[in-house]
């Protein structure tokens, strides 16, 4: 084992103090040590966006990070997402319900990469759909249902908002 | 040890390095002074895969992430003065580029990805030095100008003295760049930056940045036209400045003047041949041309562009 450092960081709102070793990736530090495997690594070198996670607040390629820089910082994975076992957040209903996705490889990237999106853009069109996701690969659905969904999402979530204020 | 942190050693990637996370431009430059093979990580968005794919080994990684100081955006004097850690979406979202350095915000919706710009920084794009980079670009079309900080204190080196071979910056080995300069053109200058690449936000194949000036009669007194993914690192393209200043804009004017872009020289590669570039430099800097002066028009009919 090579050099180690001793991190804390909150993931999905839980406090983890832990030795990493200073080469590992996020990434694999999310899947392998935190035991988070909802996070997906596809290529590796930051071309797919199936690794993306939120570090405060702001989406991030996991395998372009080391696990020490997360060190004080806030981060949320798709196992985050849903605001408790039974029950799924909006985007995840909407790409369950239009069919945003089919082997669901990319779909954590997919989903972290678009709850960002619509936090800053919460009445998107298409096109602006589809340029936020230009940095999330997916072989299966042709991208179609993908945008469908989040249009739906966000006038879910914009309806929600309304109700709350 | 949990079972799962074993499987993570298999996992690994990146070589073996030392890890330093110092909190000063001094304490860098020291490090760089007493560490063999060191390599500096910036936003990591080009280093990271190359020690994921071990195209890189070094021995020591110094992280510049918690180095204070090195982010901010600055505008005074007609001079925007951007830390060497400042994020690429930093600068997307500033006012105060977006009003002044326009060119610069249209440039970075090219830049990659949310997910890449969010760490990305103008240092490390401009360190890297790839040669289809739009910040790199932009530095070469503004005449930048590059602080370097080393072991004698800081000095500072135009942008055109910055690039010295393929994906090379002139800059020591115990050296580190902090900040990047660059002046402001008139309030009512026009701009436009045009890349041609396979996907959104995926490196341009080539690119056009073109900043124009004119007179109250709509001549053109002050031209910059850059030409990036061609030669070794992005340049100028001095032919057609020549060719449109002082001329009233047409686009005759500006067609005959692009087609000087086809003698310039281009990289051959798996993405395009040579000649497939070269004829989009001289298609992309016209229609960047085409675009600006548009931009020009109407700001002088004080439209909103």
């Amino acid at each position: 084992m090579g050099e180690t450092r001793k991190i804390a960081l909150t993931v999905n709102g839980k406090r983890y103090e832990e030795e990493v070793e200073v080469r590992v990736t996020l990434a694999d530090f999310v899947r392998h040590q935190l035991g988070l495997t909802g996070t997906h690594l596809g290529c590796e070198h930051g071309v797919c966006g199936a690794c993306t996670i939120l570090i405060d607040g702001l989406s991030a390629r996991s395998c372009l990070m080391l696990a020490v820089q997360a060190d004080g910082h806030e981060l949320l994975t798709v196992e985050g997402i849903a605001p408790s076992a039974e029950e799924l957040h909006p985007l995840q209903q909407a790409f369950h319900e239009h069919h945003g996705l089919q082997c669901g490889f990319c779909t954590p990237g997919m989903l972290t990469t678009l709850l960002e999106f619509l936090r800053d853009n919460p009445d998107p069109t298409d096109q602006e759909v589809r340029i936020a996701l230009s940095g999330n690969l997916c072989r299966c659905t042709g991208y179609q249902n993908i945008v469908t969904a989040t249009l739906d999402a966000a006038k879910r979530m914009r309806g929600a908002g309304a109700q709350s204020a | 040890m949990r079972p799962e942190a074993e499987t993570a050693r298999e996992e690994m990637k990146p070589p073996p390095f030392r890890y330093h996370d110092p909190r000063t431009v001094s304490e860098t430059v020291g490090l760089l002074a007493s560490l063999e093979n060191a390599k500096l990580l910036a936003g990591g968005q080009s280093l990271m895969p190359m020690l994921n794919f071990r195209f890189v080994q070094p021995d020591h990684i110094i992280d510049l992430n918690r180095v204070e100081g090195l982010s901010y955006i600055r505008a005074t004097g007609g001079m925007l003065e951007i830390g060497a850690m400042t994020r690429q979406r930093d600068l997307e979202f500033s006012d105060v580029v977006r009003a002044r350095w326009p060119i610069m915000h249209e440039a970075l919706l090219q830049v990659g990805h949310r997910q890449t710009r969010n760490r990305g920084t103008i240092g490390g794009s401009l360190c890297h030095l790839d040669p289809a980079a739009e910040l790199v670009s932009l530095a070469a079309g503004y005449d930048a100008t590059v602080t370097v900080a080393g072991p004698n204190g800081e000095r500072e080196l135009p942008f055109a003295e910055f690039p010295v071979a393929y994906m090379t910056p002139a800059i020591e080995p115990n050296e580190l760049v902090t900040a990047v300069r660059f002046p402001q053109w008139s309030e009512k200058h026009a701009y436009a930056f045009i890349e041609f690449s396979r996907r959104h936000g995926d490196f341009a194949i080539t690119s056009a940045a073109a900043l124009l000036e004119a007179d109250g009669a709509g001549r053109i007194t002050r031209a910059s036209v850059t030409i990036g993914g061609m030669g070794t690192a992005p340049s100028r393209a001095r032919e057609v400045e020549q060719a449109i200043t002082g001329q009233a804009p047409s686009l005759e004017l500006f067609r005959d003047a692009c087609e000087s872009c086809r003698k310039l020289d281009a990289i051959d590669d798996v993405h395009a041949p040579a000649s497939y570039r070269q004829h989009l430099a001289a298609v992309l800097s016209r229609r960047a041309l085409e675009k600006a002066h548009a931009r020009l028009t109407d700001a002088q009919a004080g439209r909103p562009h």
